[in-house]
């Protein structure tokens, strides 16, 4: 049994029950034993010091890639849990794009064991949508679930396929799991390596449109509302989705979407030079796009904030930028681009920023966590939102290295991570 | 460091004055090329390796021309292999040649981007011959001594680019060129063969070849680039002709006489037509010994050689 935890003088913001408030948070056997005003802390507590910090549920990243099985080389589930917690991630949910597809309960459930013995963030597996991603053929949803899988998707693929993608948001709804959606119409995508704009006429690289994604999207959320079933829309990237979510949601239907750190701070301007630490799917958009993503995640349209993190090895990014890998690492530079790219201008405040990466995460996708009520999970995320840092991604935790952010200075980073009452990182010791 | 620095990769943001020194060297240096002996020894003792990953004739050799009329020692490495098959990584390529001591590499890649890659990670010299459906520069910076020799100083000039510019790094070359020199600047083609973002390049767009032809000075025709279509940009070869393709009855309704350039190699009788590809307005092979022209001109000046000096160059082996 670990020492309690006892956080004391941080301003406690947890919107699951509208707290913003200095005061202390006392964690015993792996729960919340008591929250706010002055508590007294019980004798052999280990006190850490929070005053001037923000103290808040454990953030949640429901969209990454851990890589393993397959290609432990880029990534573990070990390592990938760490760099989470160095982020100030308390729980990560893992996509299963991996090699074998995570496709099967035994996948599944060796993936959750790979996160349990790694004791860093919490991994949820995801399950595949279909047998092999391969679109055709629904996986055994029941049976994953049973392991542990906490929703469905074919991540790095859209399901093309009508007719299935209706019958998993039908099926889907017997276990009560979201059904993940990578929107993209490949037919229109096909050999794009970027935006279709500006920069991809001058650079002569083959573009992707904005309606790419947008068509998925519109689909999808017909067929949710056909269906009565729960869509999640990953990563959103256009102005344009944005607004076909909100219709969406107008209408009732069942769907929630999310967006990722890199989409709401960089536009297609940072491809120039060919930088391949700005190639990801979907691609970074127009500064129009960018505007209406944060607009979108203010209003409540697009719901969470998610990393995508996709750790590539050093030589796979290092190459012709058409054949380079899409995606960036995130987990560890998140929080710190949300913070100044979000808060510090305005768009959201520290509560509405908690809310988006740690609360609706929990609830959109039915975690435990997501709030700091007295008997909840101790899983905390401690953060100094004016703590300036420059990005050093020799530093990782990620076994990846490919940021478009190294050598950036950004404000606000994790100093305390504490997962089911243990302290998992510690900035600065 | 030359007044172009290190590499030559694009014309896109070189300043009118850099394009007006490399056409002013290229020109004297013609005249070597129609010597008996046509050799200078400007370069000698220099090494220059042309590093081809696609398959180009024209362009290759009118680089091995102008490196050996300069006395560069010259390597060709040509692999249908780029790095996207298994094999040894593009950088890797280079580090090699590079550690056998060379001066220059010339590179012609599939991939866009692939010589500015390069050029960030080996200190020799790069020059870009080409790369995916970027910029092709030289071809570029020939067009434009073409076009200077016929019409003089290109300000207000109207130069229309004609086909497959998608997939053209000549257009996008040509664009950035002649927009330096203060040519107005106009492509046509099916719009599904043009950019969707064109005009943010700063240039008009016509739908209809009959339009271009109405307006322009002269007309760059590409080449239909056949090996580039797989997703059916276009109906057909037939249909394409008889609505794009360059004929001899569509250019006497020009209401002036108009010069014909095409970067070769012609699909005759798709977007050109051979009555007016050897016609009188044709410049076509102008453009090609004008190619070995310019070329020896950016060795020149990349090796860091004065501007002032490229008569000079000329002479001593005179």
């Amino acid at each position: 049994m670990t020492a309690p935890l006892f956080l004391t003088g941080g301003r406690l913001v947890d919107p699951s029950q509208g707290l913003d408030a200095v005061g202390d948070l006392l964690l015993i056997d792996g729960k919340v034993a008591a929250i706010g005003g002055t508590i007294a802390g019980p004798e052999g507590a280990h006190r850490i010091d929070c005053a001037g910090q923000i103290v808040a549920p454990g953030l949640i990243d429901v969209h990454v890639h851990l890589r393993e099985p397959g290609r432990e080389d880029v990534e573990t589930v070990a390592t990938g849990a760490h760099a989470a917690v160095a982020g100030g991630f308390t729980a990560v949910a893992a996509m299963p794009n991996t090699r074998p597809v995570t496709d099967n309960q035994a996948t599944v459930s060796f993936v959750k064991r790979q996160g349990e013995a790694a004791g860093f963030a919490r991994v949820y597996p995801y399950g595949a949508i279909t047998v092999g991603q391969m679109g055709e053929t629904l996986a055994e949803f029941g049976e994953m679930v049973a392991a542990g899988a906490v929703a469905v998707s074919d991540d790095g693929k859209p399901v093309e396929n009508a007719h299935i993608m209706r019958t998993a948001l039908e099926y889907a709804q017997t276990f009560g799991i979201p059904v993940v959606e990578h929107c993209e119409v490949m037919a229109l995508a096909h050999g794009g390596a970027m935006h279709e704009g500006t920069v991809s006429a001058r650079l002569g690289l083959k573009g992707i449109p904005a309606e790419a994604e947008e068509i998925d999207v519109i689909r999808c959320i017909l067929l949710a509302k056909l269906t009565g079933g729960h869509i999640h829309l990953c990563h959103l990237s256009t102005k344009g989705s944005v607004d076909l979510v909100r219709w969406g949601k107008d209408q009732g239907v069942r769907v929630t979407a999310e967006v990722c750190s890199h989409h709401i701070s960089l536009t297609h301007e940072a491809v120039e030079g060919y930088n391949t630490n700005a190639k990801m799917n979907p691609p970074l958009r127009t500064a129009r796009d960018v505007e209406a993503l944060q607009q979108g995640l203010k209003d409540g349209t697009i719901d969470l904030l998610v990393t995508d993190h996709a750790p590539h090895h050093y030589d796979e990014k290092e190459r012709e930028f058409a054949d380079a890998p899409n995606g960036i690492v995130g987990l560890e530079t998140a929080l710190g681009v949300n913070v100044t790219w979000l808060v510090e201008r305005g768009v959201l405040t520290i509560p509405q920023l908690v809310d988006r990466m740690s609360c609706l995460p929990a609830k959109v996708f039915h975690l435990p966590g997501g709030t700091l009520r007295a008997g909840a999970l101790a899983d905390v995320t401690v953060f100094d939102p004016s703590r300036s840092w420059v990005v050093d991604p020799a530093a990782f935790k990620s076994k990846g290295r490919n940021t478009p952010y190294g050598g950036q200075t950004l404000r606000g980073r994790a100093t305390r991570t504490i997962v089911g009452g243990r302290l998992v990182h510690a900035l600065d010791g | 460091m030359s007044l172009l620095g290190k590499d030559l990769i694009g014309l896109e943001g070189l300043t009118r004055e850099q394009i007006t020194t490399i056409l002013d060297v290229a020109d004297p240096l013609k005249a070597i090329s129609e010597r008996a002996i046509k050799k200078v020894p400007t370069l000698r003792g220099m090494t220059v390796v042309n590093l081809f990953f696609e398959a180009s004739t024209r362009t290759r050799i009118s680089f091995e021309f102008a490196e050996k009329r300069m006395s560069a020692d010259t390597v060709n490495v040509a692999t249908a292999v780029s790095s996207v098959s298994k094999g040894e990584t593009l950088v890797d390529t280079a580090r090699n040649l590079e550690a056998m001591k060379i001066d220059m590499v010339v590179i012609r890649h599939p991939a866009s981007g692939a010589p500015r890659f390069l050029a960030d990670r080996i200190e020799s010299n790069v020059i870009n011959a080409g790369d995916g459906t970027h910029e092709h520069p030289t071809q570029g910076l020939l067009d434009l001594l073409t076009l200077r020799s016929h019409l003089g100083s290109l300000e207000g000039k109207r130069i229309c680019i004609c086909g497959d510019v998608l997939h053209s790094r000549v257009a996008r070359s040509n664009i950035w060129g002649l927009k330096a020199l203060g040519a107005q600047v106009a492509v046509c083609g099916p719009r599904s063969l043009l950019p969707g973002a064109i005009t943010d390049l700063g240039v008009e767009v016509f739908g209809r070849i009959e339009e271009a032809i109405g307006w322009a000075d002269a007309l760059n025709v590409l080449r239909l680039q056949l090996e580039r279509m797989e997703r059916g940009y276009i109906p057909s070869l037939r249909e394409y002709n008889r609505i794009f393709g360059l004929t001899r009855a569509r250019l006497e309704r020009a209401p002036k006489d108009l010069l014909i350039l095409h970067p070769g190699p012609m699909n005759r009788g798709v977007e050109i037509d051979s009555d007016v590809a050897d016609g009188p307005h044709s410049v076509i092979l102008e453009q090609v010994t004008n190619g070995v022209a310019v070329r020896m001109a950016v060795l020149y000046l990349l090796a860091g050689n004065a501007p002032a000096l490229a008569d000079a160059a000329k002479a001593d082996s005179a």
